[in-house]
């Protein structure tokens, strides 16, 4: 290496520096996860990369991966604040409480919390997307292949969002096929490959056929192509590399859009705390590609209920529904709102097992 | 509640599997602390040894040659350790954190291209005649190799320990290296060897979750094991056989907890989930109480030959 190429290899560096100090607004993003888990935190990660790509020079982003939920998550969020940041995404649930407290310490910071409902400070927004809308596609699918009639779950903590998800699996499947029964683990995490393994096989080995993940790895798609002749859909990201089998489809979550456009509103001094919750029809919420060996009409029937959902003609929480207790939920033709779905903490009729507190 | 939906015969095949990585960490940090030697990294070590294992299976095609590469890996990095903490005598506890926060770091930059790829895995022994042995063949002789290396490993370094000379040295200089030099032993070279082969066995049993348990490579797919695994000594003792048992006890409750919970047993789930963690402190304080500790009395101090 010459002289003249360090000179310009600094020279270039010094610009770069220069350029992100002129950033007019710097990102920070808040992950749960490794940005390499190829589920949750992984679209987290697209959804920034998407935002650099996007605005170039005029915006900054920072991250911080493997943040644990609770105290040490404030302190990373603090710092970020400190450190320039004017807007930041906290994403993932156990992130609430600590984001409304570091809201109100930097009231100039805008802050988004993801899948909370709690905007205690005018700069705190929430956003989510209607996972459960994709769980029903998932649920008729799983309906419809299970040989076993045994579906299992693997359910991260007992919060609003995973019990929504499998709420709409159970009806969908059941709907489908009305022999299917559940079995649900709670896995106590939101990320442990191992773990999310050893579910995904006690699962198994007790006899499901079809295992529906709602943590964030790849883990249970492995032990599910390890046992072989079990399916399994692709979590919060494609996991494409599993399919045509055990994946035989997905739920993607496309936030590309979301921190697009609230980065542009900062931009634009637009920035308003308000509540999102998109769905399929919005595309915060996409199904993956369904493989070939889901048979032919069970995918046309799946795509249908796609785009029926997409269009608003249906709502996957549609009555009669009883809850798990047997009491009256919803009537005929009755959906549910948005208020009781943001806080739902019940199974619904035909569930087995008690939701953890 | 459907308990007959456990199958016993799986479940226990499925504890040694799962028990397995563990084990292999625990059981390499033994002989490191029976040196007097406190190694922290095992997370780091472990997580090094899946990332190499993973990347060697892969490219080469054959895990056996993952499971040695892994193992020269964590040997490798907790060489690094070693020369810090024996040579330069630098502070163990701290290193050991460090070399867990270079061990992540390391295989995460490592690991990158080799996400979502899928690696060749150790197959099942399958012993006609033997496998098929109703209740005993699955459980005895339907393993992959590397469960039967786990324990043939923990047996060798029981005995070694215990009958051989070269154990006989090595507890010395974990006991009181000072005596241990005064009569000639090189304190410093027996430390850096039980270091490199503790940090094998981390590799080892890194290799044998990014191979067999899981098998995939994912950041961070440790999640804490090299931590259980150092719990587990103290929970063993310092003694090979108690750590095997407290490996497969820990590995038992994780598993039969997750079983239960798919068997829909009307146990809440929140105690469940607590039970290996649960059971691993109530033995620790029941062992402590009988004041059967054993920890070697030089564990975790500088040793330099002039003091």
């Amino acid at each position: 290496m010459t002289i003249k190429s360090i000179l310009t290899g600094a020279v270039a560096a010094a610009g770069l520096a220069s350029a992100a100090f002129a950033a007019d607004v710097k990102v920070g993003f808040v992950y749960v996860g490794p940005v390499g888990d190829g589920g949750w935190t992984y679209e987290h990660e697209q959804g920034r990369l998407a935002v650099e790509k996007h605005f170039g020079d005029k915006v900054e982003t920072i991250f911080q991966e493997s943040v644990p939920e609770g105290a040490d998550s404030e302190r990373v969020m603090t710092q970020m604040a400190l450190s320039g940041a004017d807007l930041i995404f906290t994403t993932s649930f156990g992130y609430m409480d600590p984001t409304n407290n570091v809201a109100a310490k930097f009231p100039n910071v805008k802050f988004e919390h993801a899948t909370g409902y709690k905007r205690l400070h005018p700069n705190v927004s929430t956003y989510s997307a209607r996972f459960y809308e994709g769980r029903a596609v998932q649920g008729h699918i799983a309906g419809k292949m299970t040989k076993t009639n045994k579906i299992g779950y693997i359910a991260s903590f007992p919060i609003p969002e995973v019990i929504r998800g499998i709420n709409s699996a159970y009806i969908h499947a059941k709907k489908a096929n009305p022999n299917i029964e559940f079995n649900i683990v709670w896995a106590y995490t939101w990320f442990d490959p191992a773990k999310e393994a050893d579910a995904a096989t006690a699962l198994i080995e007790q006899g499901a056929d079809v295992i529906l993940q709602h943590t964030d790895s790849t883990a249970p798609q492995a032990a599910a192509e390890k046992a072989g002749n079990v399916i399994t859909f692709g979590q919060a990201s494609d996991m494409p590399e599993y399919g045509p089998m055990p994946r035989v489809s997905s739920i993607i979550d496309d936030w590309a859009p979301y921190y697009i456009a609230r980065t542009q509103a900062v931009l634009d001094g637009s920035w308003a705390s308000m509540d999102t919750w998109d769905g399929i029809g919005p595309g915060m919420v996409k199904i993956g590609e369904i493989s070939n060996a889901v048979p032919a009409d069970v995918k046309a029937d799946a795509l249908a209920l796609r785009d029926s959902i997409a269009s608003g003609a249906y709502s996957p929480f549609t009555g009669p529904l009883n809850k798990q207790d047997g009491s009256a939920w919803l009537a005929a033709g009755e959906t549910a709102d948005d208020g009781t779905l943001a806080g739902m903490g019940f199974y619904v009729e035909g569930l087995t097992g008690d939701i953890p507190n | 509640m459907d308990l007959s939906a456990i199958n016993p015969v799986l479940l226990i095949a499925s504890l040694m599997v799962s028990a397995t990585p563990i084990l292999l960490a625990a059981i390499g940090e033994t002989v490191v602390e029976k040196a007097g030697v406190l190694n922290l990294g095992v997370e780091g070590m472990m997580i090094t040894g899946a990332v190499i294992g993973f990347a060697v299976a892969i490219n080469s095609g054959s895990p056996p040659l993952g499971f040695i590469c892994a193992a020269v890996a964590g040997a490798a990095l907790s060489l690094s350790f070693g020369f810090l903490t024996q040579v330069l005598l630098a502070n163990q506890v701290a290193t050991g954190l460090g070399l867990t926060l270079v061990g992540l770091g390391l295989s995460a930059l490592i690991g990158k291209p080799y996400e979502g790829m899928k690696s060749p895995t150790l197959p099942a022994l399958d012993i006609p005649g033997l496998s098929d042995i109703p209740v005993l063949g699955p459980i005895v002789f339907s393993h992959d190799p590397m469960v039967y290396v786990s324990l043939a490993l923990v047996f060798a370094v029981w005995a070694v320990l215990k009958y051989s000379r070269a154990g006989l040295i090595l507890r010395g200089v974990g006991e009181n290296h000072d005596a241990a030099h005064a009569l000639g032993y090189k304190v410093i070279r027996i430390r850096l060897l039980a270091i490199m082969f503790g940090g094998a066995c981390a590799g080892l049993g890194g290799a044998y979750l990014s191979l067999v348990r899981v098998p995939q490579w994912t950041e961070g797919m440790t999640a804490g094991a090299g931590w259980i695994a150092l719990a587990i000594v103290v929970f063993g003792s310092w003694k090979p056989l108690r750590v095997l048992i407290g490996a497969y006890l820990f590995g038992g409750v994780t598993v039969l907890q997750l079983n239960l919970q798919a068997a829909g047993v009307a146990i809440p789930v929140e105690y469940l989930s607590m039970s290996p963690y649960l059971i691993t402190i109530a033995v620790l304080v029941f062992i402590s109480a009988r004041g059967a500790q054993a920890a070697p009395a030089s564990l975790g101090r500088i040793f330099h030959a002039s003091s």
